[in-house]
C-alpha cells in the first residue's frame, strides 16, 4: 500500500503503473461517475488485452467506448451495453469477449471483494439462464447459488471531491459502481474535480475512507455534458 | 407515441397508490413519470442509485451528475436521496420497492416474463430487470397486445429465455388489462370497441372472462 503522503500524484505516473493484461474496475452508469481522464490517460499510454469490468460500455467513441475501439479490450465483464453498437458488433464478431450479470449481482460480486468475502448466497436467476452451471448449496431448507466474489488488479474511480490522502466524497448519481469498485481491486486509482489538503473534507460526508484508496489526481471540472466526457471545462 | 401506447399510459398511472415506492422500466413505462400528478406523494426509484427522481422543470438546465437509468437527465423531489449500486440493489432484493413497471416480449398464462434476450438476434445484457422483476412486490407490465408481425406476445408459455419465472402480476396492454391468478389470466378491463371474440382472436394464452365484472378502458 502506498504511504498516505505519496498518493497524490500526476496522472501520468498513476496509470503507467498498469501492465498489459491488467484486469481493471472501472467506475460510472452511463456516462456520470466515469473516469474520463483516467481512461484517456490509459488510451494514450498504450496498455494492450485488458480485461475491463464496467456497468456498461459507454458509448460509441466515449469512455471505455475508446478502448473497445482501439482494440485494447480483450474481455469485457458487464451487465448492459445496449448503447454501444460498436460493442456489440465487436462482440458478434469475436473480437471482444463479453460476461454479462444481472446489475445487482455485479454490484454485489464486487461489494463482496471489497468487504473481504470471497462470495455470496442468492436465490437472484435461479429458473433462468443465469442459474445454468452455477454452483448450489443446500442451507436452511432452501437451494442457493453460490455467487464468487469479482476482484480486479485495478480500479478506476471518479469522485467529485478528495483529498490528497485519498478520502473520497462522490456526487449524485456519480456513485453507483465506484465507491464498492474502490474496495475491491489491489490498486485503486481515483480521480477528483478537486483535491484538498487533509482535514478539509466534512469527516461524515467521506464516502470512501483513504485506506482503500492508492492513488488520487486532480483532474478539470467540466461544466457540459461534452466536457464532462471529454474532461475539458 | 402512439394512442395506443397514451391509453396503456393513462390506464396504467391508475396502478400507482400514494405513498408508495415505485421504479419504472427503461422504455415506455418511464414515460409513466408525466402521467404521475405532481402534488401525489410518490418516491421513484431509479436503479443507477436514486429514490425520488422526476422530470426537470420546463428550461431547467440538466445537472449531468443526475441521470435516471435510461440516461435521461432527471430532477429530484422533496424526500430525494441518492446511493450506490449496491444499496440500490438491497432495496430492490429486501422487496421495499412497491411496485415496477416493465415491457415485455413475451408473457404467459405463468406469469412467466421474457424481455431481455433474443437468442441471436438481441442480446445487450439484462441491466436490473431480474433483480427487479423476481424481487419488487408487484409487477405490472406495459406493452402492446402483439408485435409488429401481428403475433400474440401474450401466450400459453414463454418461448423466449426467462428474465423471471412467476413473476407478473398484471399485464395492460393496448388491448386489455389482465391479472395473473391460481386459475390463469383474468381479464379485468378490456379496451373499449373491442369485442371478447377480437381479443381472444389476438391472445395465445387461455382469456378467463367475466362478462358481468368486466370493465373498459
Amino acid at each position: 500500500m502506498t504511504l498516505l503522503y505519496q498518493k497524490f500524484r500526476p496522472i501520468e505516473e498513476a496509470i503507467a503503473a498498469i501492465p498489459n493484461g491488467a484486469s481493471i474496475m472501472v467506475g460510472g452508469f452511463g456516462s456520470p461517475g466515469t473516469p474520463f481522464a483516467l481512461i484517456d490517460e490509459l488510451l494514450a499510454q498504450g496498455q494492450r488485452d485488458l480485461t475491463l469490468i464496467k456497468n456498461d460500455a459507454n458509448e460509441p467513441g466515449v469512455g471505455i467506448g475508446k478502448l473497445i475501439e482501439a482494440g485494447r479490450v480483450s474481455r469485457l465483464i458487464t451487465s448492459h451495453i445496449g448503447l454501444n453498437r460498436v460493442a456489440i458488433a465487436a462482440m458478434n464478431r469475436g473480437e471482444l469477449h463479453v460476461a454479462m450479470h444481472p446489475q445487482g449481482l455485479l454490484a454485489e460480486k464486487i461489494r463482496s471483494a471489497g468487504a473481504g468475502h470471497h462470495g455470496f448466497l442468492t436465490d437472484i436467476g435461479q429458473g433462468t439462464e443465469i442459474a445454468h452451471g452455477r454452483q448450489e448449496i443446500e442451507l436452511a431448507g432452501r437451494t442457493w447459488g453460490i455467487e464468487p466474489a469479482l476482484y480486479a488488479d485495478f480500479a478506476l474511480v471518479h469522485a467529485e471531491r478528495a483529498d490528497r490522502y485519498g478520502n473520497l466524497i462522490y456526487r449524485a448519481t456519480a456513485s453507483n459502481f465506484n465507491p464498492l469498485m474502490a474496495m475491491a481491486a489491489d490498486t485503486v486509482i481515483a480521480q477528483a474535480y478537486r483535491v484538498d489538503e487533509p482535514g478539509s473534507l466534512a469527516l461524515e460526508a467521506i464516502h470512501t475512507p483513504c485506506a482503500f484508496v492508492s492513488q488520487v489526481v486532480e483532474v478539470a471540472p467540466a461544466t457540459s455534458e461534452q466536457g464532462r466526457r471529454a474532461h475539458v471545462g | 407515441m402512439s394512442a395506443d401506447q397514451q391509453r396503456i399510459l393513462a390506464r396504467a398511472a391508475r396502478e400507482v397508490v400514494a405513498g408508495q415506492i415505485v421504479n419504472l422500466g427503461i422504455g415506455l413505462p418511464t414515460q409513466l413519470f408525466h402521467h404521475l400528478p405532481e402534488e401525489m406523494e410518490v418516491l421513484v426509484h431509479s436503479e443507477n442509485g436514486v429514490l425520488g427522481c422526476c422530470p426537470r422543470a420546463v428550461g431547467e438546465a440538466p445537472d449531468w451528475d443526475m441521470i435516471d437509468s435510461g440516461g435521461a437527465y432527471i430532477a429530484t423531489r422533496p424526500g430525494a436521496s441518492v446511493f450506490d449500486s449496491a444499496m440500490s440493489f438491497a432495496m430492490i432484493r429486501r422487496s421495499r420497492v412497491d411496485l415496477t413497471f416493465m415491457g415485455a416480449f413475451e408473457v404467459d398464462e405463468l406469469g412467466n416474463l421474457a424481455n431481455w434476450k433474443i437468442p441471436g438476434k438481441f442480446s445487450p445484457g439484462i441491466g436490473g430487470a431480474m433483480e427487479l422483476a423476481q424481487k419488487v412486490k408487484r409487477l405490472v407490465i406495459l406493452c402492446s397486445h402483439n408485435d409488429k408481425q401481428g403475433n400474440p406476445k401474450i401466450l400459453k408459455r414463454c418461448r423466449l429465455p426467462l428474465t423471471a419465472p412467476t413473476c407478473v402480476s398484471r399485464i395492460i396492454t393496448d388491448k386489455a388489462v389482465m391479472d395473473v391468478t391460481p386459475e390463469g389470466l383474468v381479464v379485468v378491463d378490456i379496451a373499449e370497441g373491442l369485442s371478447i371474440t377480437e381479443l381472444r382472436e389476438a391472445t395465445e394464452a387461455h382469456l378467463i372472462v367475466d362478462e358481468a365484472r368486466l370493465g373498459r378502458f
